[in-house]
């Protein structure tokens, strides 16, 4: 059991008994239930006395506080990015409540201090913390409402020396480590909403591997935003030492609601010499209604730095959720021989819109990177692949191979594909290659002809389609991301 | 087994069959002949539910089931299997589960039990030693990249597995050299059974050198003109259908 079973785990024993498969196919969005939960939540709107609070409330250094502001100062004289294929009114930041925590003076001390109703949402999700501890191997730290309220495992990665903890408690612990790499990835100046967050982040998870360790299990964060028009703004900084390796596994639902919900999160990751950081993601947001209302606006900055030799960053990612997805995992593979890499699966069905992709900058001499993305549209889903791929000029010896697919159902989706290729070096070799297929009428009555239904046809397609994404993900995770495809293509023929 | 009584049906404005009648009963092998344009593979796809015709008149009963009031995958399920002239590709499908899915999908809704992937391996093992076939083809995708040959016999192969009651081969011999025809014949006939019927839908006499029909039926203009043994095929084969079709319309 990983963070992701939540979805999957219902979702199989449904699937397995025939006479619920109308249920499933009208269930709509399974996990939008909404926990009632005491929350401290500060009143909307955004200025400096209200980033002041976020911080003292979070108990943050004075360097925190001013790297807020300055952030923010920043923040007010940026335009919003327009340059992406998606469609939505504009966001009035001003009505935005930035802070909300569960109501606790002092933070649980084990899980027994933990709110009951809290405990029940992750039971309703399917995680379980007390029987994860036990079983998975998996350890989660649940970011709740923004605020860290059980991490487990914990113990276990102290004794390999595997700091993993909330961003906030990082903050309280460890704050030479956090000042020494945060915004050294994505600085606070890099766009818009990573100004945004920079200003305004309330939580996150924090992940440092010392030298020569071996992360002893696949770490785990639980997202979910479940605060009527509560931003949602996460941090995340992972950092492997020298010759370290860890897998860093993202997941997240949220709960129905009729606000747009804005998720602005940055997440950096960087790798030192010979360091190795795998970060897999299954993103299955409410994607609001048919009408496309009410679902999350994601828009995300994730970029990892292969600061050192040989080093090696993996991105790998599941989106089926969202209103609108604006995402861009990218590597900067400075050091040399450093290795990038990039594997999507984007589903985009009734209004849902997509911009994703990929950054590889090739800095070091003799890296390489690799490119797979799968997009999946149907019904009215809009997708665009945004890929840069740039070899600098004294990336001597500098490989990428991108692999670039698009597979339609029905006649109203559309995919569209914007490579950009930037090379400064002769030396680089590149490869490129796209296609644009259709699950075909054909196919779908070969498979009926076979006894299967048109759902199942379709369901194998599109997993035959994106195989080559799901092999890199972590094993219970690929098993967990199928049977999410399957279910959120559901109804989506015809 | 199956009766079909007075077919009529169109693709579009255009009538294709115009009344047609069979009757084939357990354990019969039908070959039905007929020059190009007759409305062969029409009464193929009509008894298999595709989509694109539209059925105006007539009935076509399973046993005793009207086949028009099924969806094409309860057609299969019911024991209706139909072998495709140009079988679909279907890219990143490992052959081997799409074949287990099917068979699973099919026993289920016999109320048997789905094999798992142990005992499937061994019922693959079995047919494939019937038909004298490797496994090379079920590892790789369904259809993809395979020969003509390769084609139909990966559907002679999902006909083994699937057991239907009934099996309809659509011009299964278009396109193979005669070792290839050969091999696709063997299996048909190694699948002939007391309780298995067949109709094989040729434009040549050449398939049925190897498949010895009980009944040979020429479809010429949406309906069956002629009905006979074997002879009637060597008959054709030597005249041609022009003068069997020309008495017609005379």
């Amino acid at each position: 059991m990983s963070a992701i079973p939540a979805e999957a785990t219902t979702a199989e024993e449904k699937v397995e008994t025939t006479g619920q498969y109308d249920e499933l196919v009208n269930a709509g969005y399974e996990h939008g239930f909404i926990t009632e939960i005491e929350s401290e939540t500060l009143p909307p709107g955004l200025d400096e006395g209200v980033i002041r609070t976020i911080s003292a409330r979070k108990g943050e250094p004075e360097w925190m506080t001013e790297w807020r502001l300055a952030a923010y100062r920043k923040w007010l004289e940026m335009p919003t990015p327009n340059w992406a294929s998606v469609h939505y009114p504009p966001i009035d930041y001003q009505s935005i409540s930035y802070f909300s925590a569960p109501k606790k003076k002092d933070g649980p001390k084990s899980l027994d201090e933990v709110d009951p109703a809290l405990l029940e949402t992750y039971e309703k999700l399917g995680i379980p913390i007390e029987e994860q501890k036990a079983l998975a191997g998996v350890a989660v730290d649940a970011v709740f409402d923004s605020v860290s309220v059980a991490t487990t495992f914990r113990e276990k990665l102290h004794e390999a020396g595997v700091i993993f903890c909330s961003i906030s408690e990082a903050l309280q612990e460890y704050p030479e480590l956090v000042q020494k790499y945060i915004g050294t990835v994505v600085p606070p100046t890099d766009n818009f909403y990573v100004g945004l967050n920079s200003a305004v982040f309330t939580d996150g998870t924090f992940v440092y591997v010392p030298k020569n360790t071996r992360c002893p299990m696949e770490l785990s964060t639980y997202f979910r935003i479940n605060e009527a028009k509560t931003g949602q703004f996460e941090r995340t900084l992972i950092v492997a030492d020298e010759g370290s390796y860890v897998s860093y596994l993202e997941g997240c639902t949220a709960p129905q609601r009729d606000e747009n919900q804005l998720h602005a999160a940055v997440v950096e990751l960087i790798a030192l010499d010979d360091a190795e950081i795998k970060y897999s993601t299954v993103q299955n947001w409410y994607p609001g209604d048919e009408n496309g209302k009410g679902g999350i606006y994601n828009f995300v900055t994730k970029r990892g730095d292969c600061r050192g030799a040989r080093s090696k960053i993996s991105w790998t990612q599941v989106e089926t959720g969202s209103a609108i997805t604006w995402k861009y995992p990218s590597c900067i593979l400075r050091g040399d021989d450093s290795v990038g890499e990039f594997y999507s699966v984007a589903v985009t069905k009734g209004m849902q819109q997509a911009d994703t992709g990929t950054k590889m900058i090739h800095l070091g001499k003799n890296t390489s990177s690799t490119i797979v993305s799968k997009g999946i549209s149907a019904q009215h889903g809009q997708q665009a692949y945004r890929g840069l791929v740039r070899i600098a000029g004294k990336a001597e010896g500098a490989r990428n191979h991108t692999q670039c697919d698009s597979l339609l159902i029905g006649d109203q989706s559309a995919a569209h594909t914007f490579p950009y290729i930037e090379v400064k070096n002769p030396s680089a070799k590149m490869e490129h290659e796209a296609t644009t297929s259709k699950i075909s009428e054909d196919q779908l009555f070969y498979c009926r002809a076979r006894g299967l239904t048109e759902e199942d046809a379709v369901s194998m397609i599109v997993n035959g389609f994106c195989k080559e994404v799901f092999n890199e993900l972590p094993m219970e995770f690929a098993v967990e991301a199928q049977k999410l495809l399957s279910i959120s293509l559901e109804g989506a023929v015809g | 087994m199956l009766s079909v009584k007075g077919l009529k049906a169109s693709v579009g404005d255009e009538p294709i069959l115009k009344g047609l009648d069979l009757e084939v009963k357990p354990g019969e092998v039908h070959a039905i002949m007929g020059p190009n344009g007759s409305g062969k593979s029409t009464f193929a796809h009509v008894l298999s539910g595709r989509e694109g015709y539209e059925v105006t008149g007539g009935s076509a009963e399973l046993d005793g089931e009207d086949l028009f009031e099924l969806e094409p995958e309860e057609r299969a399920r019911l024991g209706l299997f139909l072998a495709f002239q140009y079988p679909v590709e279907l890219p990143g499908v490992n052959n081997m589960y799409f074949l287990k899915a099917a068979l699973n999908a099919i026993r289920k809704s016999r109320g048997e039990e789905e094999l798992d992937a142990v005992s499937f391996m061994r019922l693959m093992k079995e047919k494939l030693k019937i038909l004298h076939l490797d496994d090379s083809l079920l590892k790789r995708p369904v259809n993809f990249g395979f020969s003509g040959g390769e084609k139909k016999r990966n559907e002679i192969f999902q006909m083994a597995l699937l057991e239907p009651k009934l099996a309809i081969l659509d011009e299964t011999d278009s396109g193979l050299d005669i070792d290839a025809l050969r091999i696709v014949a063997d299996g048909v006939n190694a699948l002939r059974s007391p309780e298995r019927s067949m109709i094989v839908v040729t434009h040549y006499q050449r398939l049925l050198d190897y498949i010895q029909p009980d009944h040979v039926h020429v479809l010429a203009k949406g309906r069956i003109i002629r009905s006979g043994g074997k002879e009637l095929a060597l008959e054709l084969e030597e005249k041609g259908y022009g003068w069997i079709v020309e008495g017609e319309a005379a």
